[in-house]
């Protein structure tokens, strides 16, 4: 767990209010680089509003989320980049980002936090391939002469369009969905589905990947199959993880840190060890009132 | 002050028959979330059913008092009968089979149907002015200053009191009703009331003819009002209408009543203090920016995104 | 498994009976007023019902037929299982790829075909109302094609484009200050001759602003409403053209607006004119000619760069657009600048339509503008197929072709006397159509989709999957 020594992303304070609900209620959280880092709870916890947090889809009532690429120390520049009107820093070190003040393609496109989607969004009239040169749109907007140089034929656009489907390809063979690629993504089954929309986001190449249940809806060994994926993604590409996910059996075997809310309050964090057996964590699944009846239920299923 | 009163009067009028349109446009968008293209039109043929009925009875019975209330009375009945065929018809032919297919595909044929019946109309009937002989002209003078006249005529508070009245009704179908409950229920979700056993065709079947209906009589009203009617009167007050129901809040059927009465008292006010010319843009430009800056309306709920 | 086919039912035509007895009973609820009685005007102005029970019987007797023989056909095509169209789609991109460069093939030659065939009197009506009308709407539909098919923003108010166009050229070329100052700087005859070729990019440039302007504002709205603000701002042009009569002369409009030169060389009988210059008899078909090749040369231009623009990253994200607005954001595709290119594409295409119009007119009016050619321009795109431009030639010709046909079947007059005119129904017969049209073929004429890249093999993507975007 790199969450104390090495952070990518601190979430302090974090609110979102809906009229009179309260969704996030002051959620202090840090994810580790090269983590696993999963955010459980039961239903209407609220982890996918801190998801549409994180990736700028919602603007959080209050609450500071900062992300870092490189070695930039957070602590250090985060409250003189807030008293400024920007959104980043940059030095040697590196960048830290505010991602609370940043637009939502901006999150993607500059801050690089990638994500997926509950009830998955891909372009299902589009073909699998297409799905992951859309990923790739920035890199090759800037190849394509903001379209004037793609226009005209220029060689520099068709040599980076070459690369961009290499890098669509090497995604493809990693989710198994090579033989798929000129298939409409409509008409893949849901598993592929699925893994079509983290190949997806991937291709955009971040550094922070969120992952809203992954897992839901698939099959055991479909699920092997997804953490030995995710595995991957951590430990050859450094791509962090952020994953929300209800299969326990996911979470306690691949993630690294776990974050537990409940009512959109933090009530345990810690390694996925230190959570199991974190007595709130258990009340909340189970419904529990308070911290004698927690003892009788663990008494009753035998803890 | 006295213009002012008097443009107040008329408003109110205009804002009227502008209500009662866009109750139709509100429900339909409600019930099964087109945008009913042909709705002013459907508008425009009740005013010709109302005229042809008018002439008919006058030819029969004369043009005494008597007669001419017997007319209206029975131009406004018949309108809302036929009307509201026209209306189930246009359902049963043009959207029905549409429902639930591609998106776009409801409006395209609904700017068809448009297009037909205007097109039926000016074949059918010609394509000049058709104009009623003028009836109640008289007013009643409300009060007078510096020689301006502030009146109210017989027929604008027929058309005010007609509406007052049809309005209740068709509010009390609506609350208080199973009818109206099937309705409601349909909004929110048409599998699950057809699961309950609602049947939702004929549900959304009888929406369109209660918005024809009421279409009718605001077709009825502006030909008593203004004497004259024309094939390409479709148009423009149906999209004022409509305007009207995105003022008020889509969906919401008090709010098509407000939003008719706003767009009746803007367009009076604008025509008699800025320009007449610019009317039409006024209408216009209120429409966008309304659906630009304030889509949810006066009185309908916020939509919030969903990710 | 074999399947049995299932034993076909006896037709029940009692029961088919009864509903044309039904339709029949409804058409005489609604045409026994709106057909029975007609509403005429005598010579001292008194209004008067004129009963037509013949023509009421008669629609209603069609009415019943029509019924009948519908539920005929329904009743006999009942218990066959449609097959999926899945072999079909391959062939669809081949009629594509192969129908087009027939077509385009097709084109260059129709004028001289028809020179041939009607003589240069004749072959005039044939070029202009249909080859210059057609290809005009042809190259409408392939500008709005970019925001409404492959964006998938449903702009209602397209003509606003066309008009802007139109004016533009029309007031520049019209403008006293500016042939002065041509006059001045380069020759009293340069700027009649080519104030066409110069006011084209200027009339698609401003028109491409005005769509980057009325389309910033209306970038958060979706579906149904983008339809109506876009149909507001249509018509606020329209009718600001209408009253504003200092800048655009109102209702009256532009007239004597220079036409169109040979590359500096003028279509007249004069002897520096186009026929004395390469030694041929004058008549006014070589300026018609030119014009038909001008279009077709702009028409074939917002080809290429559609096809283009659409395998270009900003294409992509277009369609992406269209399929889900929410997955593009997270991507990192800024959504607002991609929608307002699609606009100001979109536009200029109009613009560069709308110049032409007014050259080949000579003269312009709001008359022109209305709302009906935003819905016939949509109706193309949407009937063609969306995003399928071998579907908007396809359209465009029955749409535009077929009502202009219309004008021709003055042989009809022999049956239904001297009075029919066959022309007044063209736009009855068109809404009919777009009605029809919807019923049968929602998703157009060409309805698949074809991947603007692909790995191994190019497989159509059928448009069940397709989405039809917010708009």
């Amino acid at each position: 767990m790199r969450a104390l020594t090495d952070p990518i992303l601190k979430v302090q304070n974090l609110t979102m209010r809906f009229g009179g609900l309260v969704a996030v209620n002051d959620l202090t959280f840090t994810a580790g680089r090269g983590d696993i880092t999963a955010l459980i709870g039961p239903n209407g916890a609220g982890k996918t509003t801190v998801f549409n947090c994180i990736t700028g889809f919602y603007k959080p009532t209050t609450g500071r989320m900062a992300l870092r690429h490189g070695s930039i120390d957070i602590d250090a520049h985060v409250e003189r980049l807030t008293d400024t009107p920007n959104d980043h820093v940059t030095n040697a070190e590196g960048s830290l980002y505010l991602l609370e003040r940043m637009p939502d393609f901006h999150v993607s496109a500059r801050a690089k936090v990638a994500r997926t989607f509950q009830n998955i969004r891909l372009f299902s009239g589009m073909t699998v391939l297409e799905n992951l040169m859309v990923a790739q749109h920035n890199p090759l907007m800037v190849a394509s002469n903001w379209t004037i140089g793609g226009l005209l034929g220029f060689a520099g656009f068709r040599k980076r369009e070459k690369a961009a489907i290499e890098t669509a390809k090497y995604w493809l063979e990693k989710t198994k969905l090579i033989d798929r690629a000129d298939d409409p993504a409509g008409d893949l089954p849901y598993g592929d589905q699925r893994r079509l929309e983290i190949a997806r986001a991937m291709c955009t190449e971040p550094v922070l990947l969120c992952l809203d249940e992954p897992a839901a809806g698939l099959n055991p060994r479909e699920s092997l199959e997804l953490n030995a994926l995710l595995r991957s993604i951590r430990d050859d590409h450094g791509t962090s993880l952020l994953l929300i996910e209800h299969d326990m059996s996911v979470v306690m075997e691949i993630s690294d840190h776990v974050v537990v809310l409940d009512y959109g309050t933090k009530i345990s964090d810690g390694t996925p060890e230190q959570v199991k057996s974190d007595p709130k964590v258990i009340a909340a699944y189970l419904g529990a009132e308070d911290e004698a009846e927690v003892e009788q239920i663990e008494a009753e299923v035998g803890l | 002050m006295e213009v002012f009163v008097q443009q107040l009067i008329n408003g109110v009028t205009l804002g009227a028959v502008y209500g009662l349109i866009a109750i139709g446009y509100t429900m339909v968008f409600g019930i099964i979330g087109m945008v009913n293209f042909a709705h002013g039109d459907v508008f425009m043929i009740s005013a010709f059913v109302a005229l042809i009925c008018f002439m008919a009875v006058t030819a029969l019975a004369g043009m005494t008092g008597g007669a001419v209330f017997l007319a209206l009375l029975v131009a406004l009945i018949v309108s809302m009968i036929v009307t509201s065929l026209f209306s189930w018809t246009i359902e049963r032919v043009a959207y029905r089979k549409l429902r639930g297919s591609f998106r776009l595909a409801p409006l395209i044929s609904a700017i068809g149907m448009s297009i037909l019946l205007m097109n039926f109309v000016q074949v059918a009937q010609g394509a000049r002015n058709k104009p009623i002989p003028p009836i109640m002209r008289d007013t009643i003078r409300l009060f007078e200053k510096d020689g301006f006249v502030v009146a109210i005529s017989y027929k604008q508070i027929l058309i005010i009191l007609v509406t007052a009245l049809l309005l209740g009704i068709f509010w009390y179908v609506v609350q208080k009703t199973p009818l109206g409950r099937a309705q409601r229920a349909c909004e929110q979700d048409q599998k699950m009331a057809a699961l309950l056993g609602i049947n939702v065709d004929r549900t959304i079947a009888v929406t369109f003819i209660m918005g024809a209906a009421l279409a009718a009589v605001a077709g009825t009203m502006f030909l008593t009002y203004y004497g004259v009617v024309v094939f390409s009167d479709g148009f423009v007050p149906g999209v004022k209408a409509f305007t009207a129901a995105v003022l008020g809040g889509i969906g919401s059927l008090p709010g098509a009543v407000l939003g008719g009465m706003l767009i009746g008292l803007i367009e009076t006010f604008w025509s008699a203090y800025f320009s007449i010319d610019y009317k039409d843009v006024a209408a216009f430009s209120i429409l966008a920016i309304v659906l630009i800056f304030m889509p949810q309306g006066l009185l309908g709920k916020p939509e919030v995104e969903k990710v | 498994m074999m399947m049995e086919a299932p034993a076909r039912e006896p037709v029940n035509f009692v029961g088919l009976l009864k509903d044309a007895v039904f339709a029949a009973a409804i058409a005489f609820g609604l045409f026994s007023l709106m057909l029975g009685l007609k509403t005429d005007q005598t010579l001292n102005n008194q209004m008067v019902l004129v009963p037509r029970p013949g023509l009421l019987f008669t629609v209603v007797g069609l009415v019943f037929v029509g019924r009948f023989l519908i539920g005929y056909w329904q009743a006999i095509n009942a218990g066959k299982i449609k097959k999926r169209k899945a072999a079909a789609t391959p062939l669809a991109l081949k009629i594509e790829k192969y129908g087009t460069a027939a077509f385009v093939g097709f084109l260059f030659v129709y004028p001289m075909m028809v020179l041939g065939t009607a003589g240069p009197s004749g072959a005039i009506k044939w070029i202009d109302n249909f080859g210059i009308q057609i290809l005009i709407y042809i190259m409408l539909g392939w500008g709005l094609n970019i925001v409404v098919g492959l964006a998938g923003l449903l702009d209602l108010g397209y003509v606003a484009f066309y008009a802007v166009g139109a004016y533009s050229y029309a007031l520049l070329a019209t403008s006293e200050p500016v042939k002065e100052f041509m006059a001045g700087a380069i020759g009293p005859t340069f700027w009649p001759l080519w104030a066409f070729w110069i006011c084209l990019p200027v009339a698609g440039i401003l028109a491409a602003f005005w769509g980057v302007l009325l389309g910033f504002p209306v970038l958060r709205l979706r579906g149904d409403y983008l339809a109506i603000v876009t149909l507001a701002f249509g018509e606020i042009i329209r009718l600001v053209l209408i009253n504003w009569v200092e800048f655009s002369g109102g209702y009256a409009g532009i007239s004597s607006i220079p036409r169109p030169s040979f590359f500096g060389v003028p279509f007249n009988a004069t002897e520096s004119g186009f026929a004395a210059t390469f030694g041929l008899e004058f008549t006014p078909i070589y300026r018609t000619i030119f014009l038909f090749y001008v279009i077709l040369i702009l028409a074939l231009i917002t080809a290429v760069v559609s096809t283009r623009l659409r395998r270009l990253p900003v294409g992509r994200a277009w369609e992406a657009l269209r399929e889900d607005e929410i997955a593009c954001r997270s991507l990192g595709i800024n959504t607002v600048n991609t929608k307002l290119t699609a606009f100001a594409i979109g536009a200029m295409f109009g613009g560069f339509a709308g110049a032409f119009f007014a050259a080949r007119q000579g003269f312009i009016s709001p008359e022109s503008f209305v709302f009906l050619e935003s819905a016939q321009i949509l109706a193309i795109v949407v009937l063609g197929g969306m995003g399928s431009l071998l579907g908007v030639v396809i359209a465009s010709i029955l749409l535009v072709g077929g009502v202009e046909l219309l004008r021709e079947l003055d042989f009809l007059k022999a049956y239904f006397g001297d009075n029919f005119d066959p022309a007044q129904y063209r736009m009855l017969i068109f809404g009919a159509c777009m009605v029809l049209m919807m019923l049968w073929k929602p998703r157009g004429l060409i309805s698949v989709r074809e991947p603007s890249v692909f790995l191994k093999e190019k497989k159509a993507v059928s448009s069940d999957l397709v989405k039809e975007g917010h708009g």
